[in-house]
This record gives structure tokens, C-alpha cells and sequence, in this order.
């Protein structure tokens, strides 16, 4: 925080003894509109068809069948797991396309490695991808390229590179600038800066943050099934819930899904404490 | 150990990593039907298409209203999830701290509810809650709440462990009661970090609301999927573009914020 470093004066050469103040005002004004914007919002919405009382005993009643009673009635084991494999399988190819190509094109975001001009050109680009959602990108890969895995991995991949180029070319400046003076002074060309000391000394970063990247596509990828029609477990959720009303279904399915996502987040907690020191915080 | 050995080591362990990642990838490519090649191959003529097909026309144009309508839904939605989510998630990141927290028992349990409400995907949560509620504003936003607890309740356990303990240590010795430390010292320190990443929740959750939408039949992912489904790709396109400048202009403003408060 600024204002405890150093004194601030006002314009008369006095000691502002509220020096704190323009933080304290613009974190008071932040809360002041979220309340009231999330007051306003509890106004405008649409209740049609509303009955908050039955809705909420419904719910309590399908949680219960959902968590209690899980059973598979539509497919049998065999296909449930080739199903988790299939989002899992969308998940890995939009994770490595996207750490491959990521990885050139944070070279051209790093701004220690290239010029100014091309860092903003690339960021404003990226930052227009990351602000399309992806199951907008899916969707409109699919009328393009066609419905398939195709239109589901593009789609993840523009997400994963947007995600990735961020995290590799922030790991990339924060290389040590002397050891790429040091290579450069003895002549080596950008090739060689790259492969001798950008990757060897970001590489255990570059690692966790593609699986930490994994792990989130893993639930894109399932959400993409149910949204998009991409396949794998999540359409069939989709289905069981929305044209078999089949609840015990959906709770095995979200069984299968969390004993994933928990699998895979005890595996990137585990590379993370390995590999992040505590100021690399994402 | 001899640097030419542990070189060669090195090097043999790479190679390891790399052959199974190939396999990892020829795998997957044949368990999804996906065809890396094929897929490149119809990239260029997907942009082709979405150049030639998505433009706003001024017949998509007079669509604006309804569209900006649904997009002011689907952004006090997510901030309503967000500011909400907010509230429960602060209890729960006090009792789930190691520092600050209560009892173990009460640690583990806050610890289990974020991580289960993190991990069941959003859409499991919006296909639920769609069968009871129905398709209304309500469905979307109970759907956001559920995640952003999850997520948020980690984030405010990290930034409390993590912000300095002198405060509450000092607290402590003036004979402050449990309430006192957690308004005086606790809150206080957390503020700037907490509110940052309340902004990030909000950001994510207008993108998220977009997929939920889609599901629930609310909010801007509605519209979008009705233009979408009629084929009119004008109105697509427009629907788009208008997430795409809401959705950059929430990020600027929550930077500048951040950048002031940080």
C-alpha cells in the first residue's frame, strides 16, 4: 500500500494525515454500489411462475434422490467410463494444443523478449478471445466447422491459449534479465536465449500452470457436453436431466465428475506447493 | 553426482515425458474422434464463415433493446451471485482459516462445503435447480451463488491466512473479544484483497452466466441461444459483440479499481 510508505502532502505543503483516503473511498464506493446494484437486481428480476416455498422443498427433495439414491439406468458402467474419457480426452487435446501453441505465442507477449509493439497487438487479441465465453466460441465453431469433438476442442483451445499466454509470459519476465545479458553478450541469438535460459528456468512453471489450465478444461469440458453438445459426460447429464428426468442418473454422473475434479485438483495443489513459491500466487 | 550422468538422467526423464504426452494425445484424439489435422484444416474456413456470416445488419440492430435488456439481467445476476456469495463465503473463510479459525471441526466442514460446491460443475447445479425453480432469473443466479461460494470461500481462506497476524496478535493482548479481532483487525487487512477478488468473481460470473443462461433459459445465454437455434446469425453476431463490450468494459473498470486499491 502506498500510503504507508511515504508521507503525502496537500497542496498547502501540510501533512495529509488521511493519507489513506482515496483507497479507503474507492473500496467504500465498491461496496456502496455492489449493495446497491445487487439490491436493484433482487428488484428487477423475472419471478414468473415462481413458487419460492414449493421450489425450495422440490429441491431439497431432488438433492436428497440425487445424493442418496445415485443409479445408472440409461447406460451401463462400460459406457459411463468411456463417456468420462471422452471429456476427459476433449480436456488433454485442448490443454496441449493450447500449451504448444501458447508457449510460442507468450514468447511474442513476454515483454523482456520482444518488442513493445507486438506485446500489445497480441494482448489486445488475446484479451478480445477471453472475453467471448467459450461455449459461445463452441457454439459458433459448430455452425462453422461443423458439431463434433472439432468445434469443441477449438473452441476450448481459444480459451486455453488466452489463459496460458497470460500465465507463461508473466513466468516469462520474470526471468532474471542478467542471464539473457550475459547470453546475449556472448553472442547468442533469441533461439538460443529461449532454449538456454527462458525454458530451462520457467519450465517447472510452464508445467503446473498447463495442468492447473487441465483441470479447468476438465469442467469446461463437461460443461461444453451439457451446453454445446460436445459429447462425453456432460451431454449425457444434459440428457438425463432435461429429457429423462432421471435424477438418480444425474446424481452418479455428478458423483463420477466430483471424484474427478477432486482427484485432479489434490494432483495441481501438490505441483503448486511444489513448484510456486509463496509470491507466485496466481 | 557426475554432471554427465545427471545430464543424461535429465534428458532420459524428458524423453519419458514427452512419449507419454504423445501417447496421452494420440489417445484422447482417437477416444474423442478428433483429427488435429482436420481440425486445423477447417479453421481458416470457419473464420471465412464467421466474417462472411456473422455481421450486425440493421435488421439485428432493432433488436438492441430486448438484447441490452437481457445483458443488464445477466450482469446484475452475477453481481447479485457475486455480492450474496460474498456474505456466506466470508463465514466460512473466517471458520475455514487456520489462524483466525474457531475449532478443526469447524474448519474441516467450512473447508468440504467450498471444495464440494466448487467441484460439482455449474451445470449440474443449473440442471437441478432448473427442474424445481423453473426457467427464471432465479434459477441463474441460485446457480452462480453455488460456485462463486465455492470459489470465493478458498480465495478469502488464503488471503486471511496469509494477511499479517501482528494485528491480531495485538488485538489479543488489549483483551479483544473473538468479534472484535475479526471486525478491527481480520476485515480490515483483508479488505483490498477481498474486494479484488470479489471484482474477479464478478468477471467470471458474467461469462458464466452466458453458459448457465444457455442451460436455464435466462439472462443474455437465452437470447443467444434462441437467435442461435432460428439460425439468425445476424442476431448472434449482435448478441456477441454486446457480451464481448460488457464484458471488457466490467474488466477495465474492475482493473482501475484494483489498481487503486492494491
Amino acid at each position: 500500500m502506498q500510503a504507508t510508505t511515504h508521507i503525502k502532502r496537500r497542496s498547502d505543503g501540510r501533512i495529509s494525515i488521511k493519507s489513506g483516503n482515496q483507497v479507503q473511498l474507492v473500496m467504500q464506493l465498491t461496496i456502496l454500489l455492489l449493495t446497491v446494484l445487487t439490491i436493484i437486481a433482487f428488484l428487477f428480476f423475472d419471478y414468473t411462475g415462481l413458487d419460492i416455498q414449493q421450489a425450495i422443498q422440490e429441491t431439497a427433495y431432488n438433492l436428497r434422490v440425487m445424493f442418496l439414491e445415485p443409479a445408472l439406468s440409461h447406460f451401463g458402467w462400460g459406457e459411463a467410463f468411456y463417456q468420462v474419457s471422452i471429456t476427459l480426452g476433449l480436456a488433454f487435446l485442448s490443454t496441449i494444443l493450447g500449451a504448444i501453441l501458447s508457449f510460442f505465442l507468450a514468447l511474442t507477449a513476454a515483454t523482456n523478449l520482444t518488442n513493445e509493439w507486438i506485446t500489445k497487438i497480441v494482448r489486445v487479441f488475446l484479451a478480445f478471445i477471453r472475453a467471448v465465453p467459450t461455449v459461445l466460441w463452441v457454439l459458433i465453431f459448430a455452425i462453422a466447422a461443423g458439431l463434433g469433438s472439432e468445434a469443441a476442442v477449438l473452441g476450448m483451445l481459444f480459451h486455453s491459449i488466452a489463459y496460458l499466454v497470460k500465465a507463461y509470459s508473466e513466468a516469462f519476465e520474470e526471468v532474471d534479465k542478467g542471464i539473457i545479458e550475459a547470453l546475449r553478450a556472448t553472442g547468442a541469438g533469441w533461439w538460443h536465449i529461449v532454449v538456454h535460459a527462458i525454458l530451462p528456468s520457467t519450465f517447472t512453471y510452464l508445467m503446473s500452470w498447463t495442468f492447473l489450465r487441465f483441470e479447468i478444461n476438465f469442467a469446461v469440458a463437461v460443461a461444453m457436453g451439457a451446453a454445446a453438445g460436445a459429447g462425453g459426460i456432460g451431454f449425457e447429464m444434459f440428457m438425463a436431466s432435461s429429457f429423462y428426468f432421471d435424477l438418480r442418473e444425474v446424481g452418479m454422473i455428478t458423483y463420477m465428475i466430483l471424484v474427478l475434479a477432486i482427484v485432479l485438483e489434490i494432483i495441481s495443489t501438490l505441483l503448486k506447493n511444489r513448484y510456486f513459491p509463496a509470491s507466485m500466487k496466481n | 553426482m557426475n554432471e554427465n550422468r545427471m545430464r543424461y538422467k535429465k534428458n532420459q526423464q524428458m524423453i519419458v515425458v514427452v512419449l507419454l504426452l504423445t501417447l496421452l494425445t494420440y489417445l484422447s484424439s482417437v477416444i474423442t474422434d478428433f483429427n488435429i489435422l482436420h481440425g486445423l484444416a477447417t479453421l481458416p474456413e470457419a473464420f471465412i464463415w464467421i466474417f462472411s456470416n456473422l455481421v450486425i445488419t440493421d435488421e439485428s440492430l432493432e433488436r438492441m433493446p430486448t438484447i441490452l435488456d437481457k445483458l443488464l439481467e445477466t450482469i446484475l445476476m452475477s453481481i447479485a451471485a457475486t455480492t450474496t456469495a460474498t456474505i456466506l463465503s466470508l463465514f466460512l473463510g473466517v471458520m475455514g482459516s487456520k489462524s483466525v479459525g474457531t475449532s478443526k471441526g469447524l474448519g474441516i466442514l467450512a473447508r468440504f462445503i467450498a471444495s464440494l460446491s466448487r467441484n460439482i460443475p455449474v451445470v449440474a447445479w443449473a440442471l437441478i435447480l432448473l427442474l424445481s425453480f423453473g426457467q427464471n432469473s432465479l434459477t441463474g443466479y441460485l446457480a452462480l451463488f453455488v460456485g462463486s461460494v465455492g470459489f470465493l470461500t478458498r480465495a478469502f481462506i488464503e488471503v486471511i491466512d496469509e494477511s499479517s497476524q501482528s494485528a491480531v496478535e495485538a488485538l489479543q493482548a488489549t483483551g479483544a473479544t473473538y468479534i472484535q479481532i475479526i471486525m478491527k483487525a481480520v476485515i480490515p487487512e483483508c479488505l483490498p484483497q477481498m474486494i479484488s477478488w470479489i471484482l474477479f468473481m464478478i468477471e467470471t460470473n458474467i461469462r458464466n452466466a452466458t453458459l448457465v443462461g444457455i442451460l436455464t433459459g435466462t439472462g443474455i445465454g437465452y437470447t443467444f441461444d434462441l437467435y442461435y437455434k432460428t439460425l439468425n446469425y445476424h442476431g448472434v453476431a449482435l448478441v456477441t459483440v454486446s457480451i464481448v463490450v460488457a464484458v471488457i468494459l466490467i474488466e477495465l473498470l474492475s482493473n482501475h479499481v484494483r489498481k487503486v486499491i492494491l
